[in-house]
């Protein structure tokens, strides 16, 4: 590993002026948990170094039924999970944060630094994307929002600009019967990367038997976590019931177009495709229906 | 549990539970390991490696890197004596010098992605790095071959021009990438196949898998203005590192010391030496000490996982279950020098059964991969994986349980091994019966998708040279210096017996492991035997005590030292008496230091068999494999430290699981390994196994003085047979090929489905 500077910021500002005096050559530290092996594996290589957890706003994780949750880019996974209003509020961002890593890496790693390392496998971007979180981003040019679904551009490459940091995600109010989920395949019980990932969140109806809303998005199948948007589409209208979701599962198995690597083939992976979709389905109209999410 | 079966002597030290000498240096973090040596002045050594698994190097021009501030030295394989074929003995097998020398560092081909190519010292680790990106190496990429059967075929690329095919004495004229062909045979194979009532044949593949010891490789040297060299470093055998190092740098052994440190975990895989004569030769040109430490990627790629294989077993039996005829070839990689694990394997294959009539041929061969080392009975997981899947299938066939179809055919004394050996008193018996009796096997097995499998394993003890000696203090206790690298708690287990030996407590066994000028020749920490024959040794020191402890008892009772009868560390005569204590304090007035010597060679290597039960779960969805309980019943001969012997058998155990299931060496079309890091290279962690059932069998082992046997290895080689056994139940599906990943088994369940 080579040698980098080390610069902490205390405000969004000057975050954004050190990192564009930089450019390519500067990189965001939250947790670290990515950024730090990949520059001792040489992976990235970087000059300077910019911690931003010092930046209140980016450390900012507040939540109310009326306007929804706010999470900072920097928090880290446990306080997600820790909150019990939150967690049970989006289950299925508690899911991802409970699965990243094992509880050292969860005490650093931050959902903010998942969704911008935008690895095609990542955890918490599929919940992201059912929960259609705003992502909030401040530049040189100022501030703009972006859709969580078009954040990643490409493995490891996103919208991000030069100098433009991610400040916070926006999640919106939960809306009633509704519910989702978050489960991945992995070989062993923890420590792992999704060989599939799958999100689902559904909103049923008062009697909760009939889909009105759904969504549903896959990791590990594409360049990009990916929305399901036809499966997601389908669903709605359709009665909630464990035959529409095996068929959801059918569907994603066609969708996909993952390739073969050393976790996974591509035939395993479209069937995991199916499988997952199905299963978080499942758990989503239970948790719609009023089911909770398993405490920690 | 233990279930004794053997003698019923009555010890006060053996088979109880004392805490290790060694436990509070290693739970306070204190033990010095390698990476904890640090040494005034010492620089950071690291190492360049080849891209390509398959190369000619052109070229190497170290100038730019010299000139790097901070570069203190540069290293590459010019630096360093050509060998010639020279054949050195390290105990667990040998290697060819000139094999090893061109391992450690690629002299004009580079044989495997990783391969070591160039060392750099510099002030600091990073300027190494930044200085190795500064070597200009100019490689002419060859084509490359990693699995086993391409490399044997004719025009597959060949590794070297000068390996030619030995089979038993016979050399071939031509090279080739198999340097060993092995045949065994006995009785009369075919006419039995033909007189068999079943015959089945059946082709098993396994991956490449490395032993995962926790703690990288890592050496430090210092080699000193008056020509002496001083290694510090985690090795499974110190006195093997010190050969090693000096015929590679071609200077006496009497000039090299070697400190062994604490090990975090070898299994095979800290015998050859890799750093310390590259180490050696950046401090003799630097004129400082230089450590040198792995990273976990240099591991994978640059150490010596075990081989990948093919192997077909064919079975003959009549209908009863009389095995009457095997026949097996195996094909090993040896990676990319000769001398795999091919060897043990043929020894292996049928040995846990009686076939009168045998025949094993096995290939030792050449491929890009690194060179294979020794992992936990190196050769025999293999093998077993495919004679103990056939011997499930035979049992559904004929209808017969697998215990029992075990029963009929066990190996016990006077069994002929296909290889030549006939078994003295062994154990394989008392462990089927003790699995057939256990609360496991009894127990029914309940819910869909589960099912229950078992397989039995078998492993050598080969006994070797140890030396220990024994220094009798005054206040009764003893320090004992033994020169065996503690991988498992053996520092207790052989202070144990000499305690044993004396009559005293474990606790007044003080246990140290001493360097090469320290103590007397000590063969490696492998082969399951040191509490066999370092512990042997103990029993000897102890016995030579005893022996002088006796006359200086006769010195102070005032008779003849045949007079005085010791009795559990008590020495009587004339009516009185003394404890060893009491003795102990009185040395000084009657002739001064007792000392206590030994220097062992046991002939005739002992047998360790075990047999495993589990229980596994599959998700009929996604092909993932829980196991849900699992047992290892093995025959300790005698455990002298059950906590240690139960150790053993689980951590053999659950590295065998992680094999069967998830680990792999996992090569992209160019050779090159896509996973070398644990998050790829998938070993169980806590959450993927169960606690591990153990039952301790006790057939005392005829060739040791408290009946011990080595236990280390064996635990392993059931484990893949087993768990696929139990797979065919849950899922009706036959894997033959390691591991098991829930991708391969998912295919395989798929394809079974109408």
């Amino acid at each position: 590993m080579k040698d980098f500077e080390y610069q902490t910021a205390t405000t969004v500002d000057e975050a954004v002026s050190l990192l564009a005096a930089r450019g390519e050559r500067a990189r965001v530290l939250t947790g670290g948990t990515d950024l730090i092996v990949q520059l001792r594996e040489g992976l990235r290589e970087a000059d300077l170094v910019v911690d931003i957890k010092k930046i209140p706003e980016l450390m900012e994780l507040s939540y109310s039924p009326r306007s929804g949750l706010k999470l900072g880019a920097a928090v880290p996974c446990y306080r997600i999970y820790d909150d019990p209003e939150i967690s049970r509020a989006y289950a299925a961002l508690a899911d991802s944060a409970r699965i990243i890593g094992g509880w050292q890496i969860q005490s650093r790693a931050s959902i903010g630094g998942n969704l911008c390392n935008s690895s095609p496998a990542a955890d918490s971007i599929p919940s992201l994307i059912v929960y259609d979180v705003i992502c909030h981003l401040a530049g040189p040019q100022g501030r703009r929002t972006v859709r969580v679904a078009d954040f990643c551009t490409a493995p490891g490459r996103n919208v991000l600009g030069r100098g433009e940091i991610l400040a916070t995600l926006e999640f919106p109010p939960i809306k009633k019967n509704s519910g989702a989920s978050y489960l991945r395949f992995i070989p062993r019980n923890e420590m792992d990367i999704a060989v599939v990932g799958a999100a689902s969140w559904l909103q049923l109806d008062a009697a909760g038997e009939r889909i009105e809303k759904a969504r549903v998005a896959l990791a590990a199948v594409a360049p990009t976590p990916l929305p399901l948007t036809a499966v997601s589409e389908w669903l709605v209208g359709k009665p909630a019931t464990s035959e529409t979701f095996a068929a959801a599962g059918d569907m994603a198995s066609l969708a996909v177009k993952p390739i073969s690597d050393k976790r996974g083939t591509v035939e395993y992976r479209k069937h995991l495709s199916g499988v997952l979709t199905k299963r978080t389905l499942v758990i989503a109209a239970d948790r719609a229906r009023g089911a909770s999410a398993p405490a920690h | 549990m233990a279930s004794s079966t053997g003698d019923n002597k009555k010890y006060k030290v053996i088979g109880t539970r004392p805490i290790r000498h060694d436990g509070a240096d290693k739970v306070t973090g204190r033990a010095i390991y390698g990476s904890d040596v640090r040494l005034n002045g010492a620089v950071h050594g690291k190492i360049l490696r080849s891209p390509h698994a398959h190369a000619q190097i052109k070229s190497i021009d170290t100038s730019a890197a010299e000139k790097l501030p901070g570069v203190c030295a540069v290293a590459t394989g010019a630096d360093f004596p050509d060998l010639k074929d020279k054949i050195a003995n390290l105990g667990e097998g040998a290697v060819n010098l000139a094999h090893l020398s061109a391992n450690v560092l690629a002299h004009r081909k580079v044989l495997y992605k990783g391969h070591a190519v160039a060392a750099v010292a510099a002030t600091n680790p990073h300027v190494a790095e930044e200085a190795l990106k500064l070597i200009k190496v100019e490689y002419e990429p060859l084509e490359s071959v990693t699995w086993v059967l391409d490399a044997m075929r004719a025009g597959a690329p060949l590794l070297h021009d000068n390996v030619v095919t030995n089979s038993m004495g016979k050399k071939a004229d031509k090279p080739s990438n198999v340097p060993t062909h092995i045949h065994f045979e006995m009785g009369k194979v075919d006419e039995a196949f033909a007189k068999a009532d079943i015959v089945i044949e059946r082709e098993y593949k396994t991956a490449s898998v490395h032993q995962g010891y926790i703690e990288p490789h890592v050496a430090t040297a210092l080699w000193n203005e008056d020509g002496h060299l001083t290694l510090w470093t985690s090795t499974q055998g110190s006195f093997t590192a010190r050969q090693q190092t000096a015929e590679l740098l071609q200077i006496p052994i009497s000039r090299v010391t070697v400190v062994p440190c604490e090990i975090g975990g070898g299994f095979g895989g800290k015998i050859a030496v890799y750093l310390e004569h590259v180490a050696a030769m950046l401090s003799r040109k630097c004129g400082r000490p230089v450590k040198m430490t792995m990273n976990r990627d240099e591991v994978f790629e640059g150490t010596g996982p075990t081989p990948g294989s093919f192997v077909r077993v064919k079975l003959g039996a009549t209908k009863t279950g009389q095995l009457v005829a095997g026949e097996a070839y195996l094909a090993y990689d040896a990676g990319a020098f000769p001398g795999g694990m091919i060897g043990p394997g043929c020894m292996c294959v049928f040995s846990c059964y009686e076939i009168p009539n045998a025949r094993v041929d096995g290939y030792d061969v050449l491929a890009n991969k690194p060179k294979t080392q020794a992992y936990r009975a190196p050769g025999a997981t293999q093998a077993a994986f495919a004679c103990e899947s056939m011997m499930d299938e035979l049992a559904e066939k004929l209808g017969i349980d697998p215990i029992e179809l075990r029963l009929r055919n066990a190996a016990k004394e006077g069994t002929r091994r296909v290889d030549g050996p006939t078994y003295p008193r062994v154990g394989f018996i008392e462990t089927l019966q003790a699995a057939k009796a256990s609360e496991h096997w009894k127990s029914p097995l309940k819910g869909p998708h589960r099912g229950r499998g078992i397989a039995s394993g078998y492993w050598f003890n080969i006994g070797l040279k140890s030396s220990a000696a024994g220094n009798v203090n005054p206040d009764g206790t003893v320090s004992l210096i033994e020169g065996s690298t503690d991988i498992g708690g053996t520092r207790t287990s052989v202070a144990m017996q000499l305690a044993e030996t004396l009559g005293i407590a474990a606790e007044e066994v003080m246990p140290r492991v001493a360097d090469t000028d320290g103590v007397g020749y000590t063969d490696v920490t492998g082969g399951s035997r040191v509490t066999f024959a370092t512990g042997l040794a103990a029993y000897e020191v102890g016995l030579d005590i005893r022996r002088q402890m006796t006359e200086r008892a006769a010195l102070v009772f005032k008779c003849d030292p045949a007079a005085v009868e010791c009795v559990d560390g008590m020495y009587k005569a004339n009516g009185k008496s003394l404890t060893f204590r009491e003795l102990a304090g009185k040395l000084g007035q009657t002739g001064g230091p007792v000392v206590g010597r030994a220097a062992v060679d046991p002939e005739g290597p002992s047998n360790g068999f075990g047999t495993h039960i589990v229980d596994v779960e599959v998700d009929p969805e996604t092909a993932k494999v829980t196991i849900l309980r699992y047992t290892v019943i093995q025959d300790a001969g005698r455990a002298i430290h059950p906590s240690y012997v139960e150790g053993q058998m689980q951590g053999g155990a659950v590295q065998g699981i992680g094999w069967a299931l998830n680990e792999e060496y996992v090569f992209d079309d160019q050779g090159r390994m896509q996973n070398p890091n644990y998050l790829d290279y998938r070993m169980p962690t806590a959450l993927d196994v169960p606690m591990i059932e153990t039952i301790i069998v006790e057939v005392p082992n005829p060739a040791h003085p408290y009946g011990v046997r080595g236990v280390g290895e064996t635990p392993i080689v059931a484990p893949p047979a087993a768990i696929a056994a139990a797979i065919y139940k849950a899922t009706g599906v036959r894997a033959r090929e390691l591991p098991i990943s829930p991708p391969r088994l998912w295919a395989a369940m798929a394809a079974k489905k109408p």
